[in-house]
């Protein structure tokens, strides 16, 4: 089985980092009813930031760990408002993880999005049904768990993960916010998808899509 | 949209740029953060660092009180959106002249998120790192729940406070319970009229229909306690008083410090009838007005509306007022 390497990590960030910058309008639209109306460009541009932090071969010179260090620290230096901090959190607390028993196998994939849903959950102080990404996060990583308990293969359990990444940004429309900026409009989130929780399943897919492209997932 | 934009991506920046060129004699981008403003007086040695930040739209906040006896650094955000933790972390570096600084910035989620991070951050470097939370918008959360409340036009008092306190000498500890005090010490309102839009986004981010207003609106549009026919400016100035008044306990003697912003689009002659007001009750109650504020303090893009903020002042924060302070968005001349 492949592992789930720097050079898994670097496809899985410019793979998303294509999809949200194809979706950037699209989000910023989706936050202009709840938010600020820049969520969009947040996430296009602070995965195009680790995009170019993995440009080149350099980066898989460096353990798995050590890039999701110097991807939080991407985060942390261009993105700003809730999602900076967020996902930088999300990716540390992966690279914890990751340092206490690396190497991970590709068919691990579910614990790489389990520490980024719980890094997200301990810096926003949020859970499932607040209305944030991580009603993306959460039901994802526990859909991929899973299918993989019930032996599944890897490929499998990503598209599980993807389906259930849809479903549950698709189920924050009929939420009332609790958390950030949304939170302040009360019930006039009502009726809206959470942009976090759109862009989380954008995230997922493009992780998703890095699995099935291993072919050793199948 | 009828605004003065290159490209809606480059406006912070560009605004930025020609704010620092405007008060060059005042203040100075950092030389590795285009978006962090630094007091030409930091950091100044034996002195605690006074840092804040925010979202851009707000001008002058945040980047205006950077100044003497103000904010040593300020950290700009997108519009309406928190700076980086590496711009609050920025800051902080520039702040410190090895006395700790105090981050005093305003209760919003990305705020308090991103300077904790920073204040990690530089833990790591040994600077010690306090902050206090602004939490001044009584319509934000009940009172009961006042550590839900958004910061709002009260932190230029706050900053003025700690800024003078700063400037004593006094230590971080020091600093800290004096600009805590004089937030304590404040409660601010906002009444909305018209909202803004986001060039961005490129319509408006609220409505309010015609011929009502919004009172105890947010900063950002955020809904306030009710939506109520528009009425005379005296009788909409009564309700702001009536509102920061019920959690000051008034008595005649006190001395305050008021404030009334515009909000963006509010024409300026409009805040000084809704302060000919605010002033004759007051003094009616025979309260003293020390140093009122009336203008575009603290702005929302081109939201209509205006704010009012009141600090009740005691011996040590009326001694703090009455010393100088030079920003771009502020001077005091003793």
């Amino acid at each position: 089985m492949a592992e789930l390497d720097s050079d898994f990590i670097a496809r899985f960030f410019r793979d998303a980092a294509i999809r949200l910058e194809e979706r950037r309008d699209e989000l910023c639209q989706l936050d202009g009813f709840v938010g600020d109306g820049d969520h969009g460009t947040s996430m296009a541009n602070g995965f195009a930031a680790l995009t170019e932090l993995v440009r080149g071969s350099s980066s898989h010179a460096r353990g798995p760990a050590a890039l999701l260090r110097e991807a939080a620290d991407r985060f942390l230096s261009h993105v700003g408002a809730t999602v900076g901090p967020l996902y930088a959190t999300g990716l540390l607390d992966t690279a914890q993880a990751m340092e206490k028993d690396a190497p991970w196998q590709v068919r691990e994939f579910p614990r790489f999005m389990a520490g980024i849903a719980r890094g997200i959950a301990r810096r926003g102080k949020a859970g499932q049904g607040d209305k944030t990404m991580l009603d993306a996060w959460l039901p994802a990583t526990r859909a991929a768990q899973a299918s993989l308990a019930r032996g599944a293969s890897a490929a499998e359990a990503a598209r599980d993960a993807c389906e259930a990444a849809a479903e549950g940004a698709r189920a924050t429309a009929s939420m009332i916010a609790s958390r950030g900026r949304a939170a302040r409009l009360k019930e006039r989130s009502i009726g809206h998808r959470d942009p976090g929780a759109v862009s989380a399943a954008i995230i997922i897919e493009a992780l998703a899509e890095t699995v099935e492209a291993t072919p050793e997932a199948h | 949209m009828q605004r003065f934009i290159n490209n809606p991506d480059d406006l912070v920046d560009e605004a930025v740029r020609g704010f620092v060129k405007a008060h060059r004699d005042l203040v100075a981008l950092h030389p590795d953060n285009a978006r962090v403003v630094v007091s030409r007086t930091a950091p100044e040695c034996g002195r605690v660092g006074l840092v804040t930040g925010g979202g851009s739209g707000h001008e002058p906040a945040f980047m205006g009180y950077v100044g003497r006896h103000m904010v040593d650094a300020v950290a700009v955000g997108e519009l309406f959106s928190s700076p980086t933790a590496k711009s609050f972390y920025d800051a902080i570096r520039a702040a410190d002249a090895g006395n700790g600084v105090c981050v005093l910035y305003g209760n919003y989620a990305g705020d308090n998120m991103n300077v904790k991070m920073a204040a990690r951050m530089a833990a790591k470097d040994g600077i010690e790192v306090r902050t206090v939370v602004a939490n001044d918008d009584v319509c934000s959360a009940p009172l009961e729940e006042r550590e839900k409340r958004r910061g709002v036009a009260g932190e230029i008092l706050m900053w003025r406070a700690g800024g003078a306190r700063a400037a004593t000498g006094a230590s971080l500890e020091a600093v800290q319970a004096t600009a805590q005090k004089a937030l304590d010490a404040t409660r601010s309102v906002g009444v909305g009229l018209a909202p803004c839009t986001l060039p961005a986004n490129g319509r408006p981010n609220f409505e309010i229909a015609p011929g009502t207003m919004e009172v105890g609106i947010g900063h950002h549009g955020e809904p306030g306690m009710e939506v109520v026919d528009l009425k005379a400016a005296d009788a909409v100035a009564d309700d702001m008083l009536d509102i920061v008044l019920a959690e000051q306990n008034l008595v005649a003697g006190d001395t305050v410090s008021v404030l009334v912003s515009g909000l963006g689009a509010t024409p300026v002659n409009e805040l000084y009838i809704l302060y000919d007001r605010i002033a004759t009750r007051l003094d009616a109650m025979n309260v003293e007005i020390m140093q009122p504020l009336v203008g575009n303090y603290f702005t929302s893009l081109e939201m209509m509306g205006a704010t009012l903020t009141v600090m009740k002042l005691d011996d040590e924060l009326r001694a703090l007022l009455a010393t100088e302070a030079s920003c771009p968005g502020l001077k005091v001349t003793p």
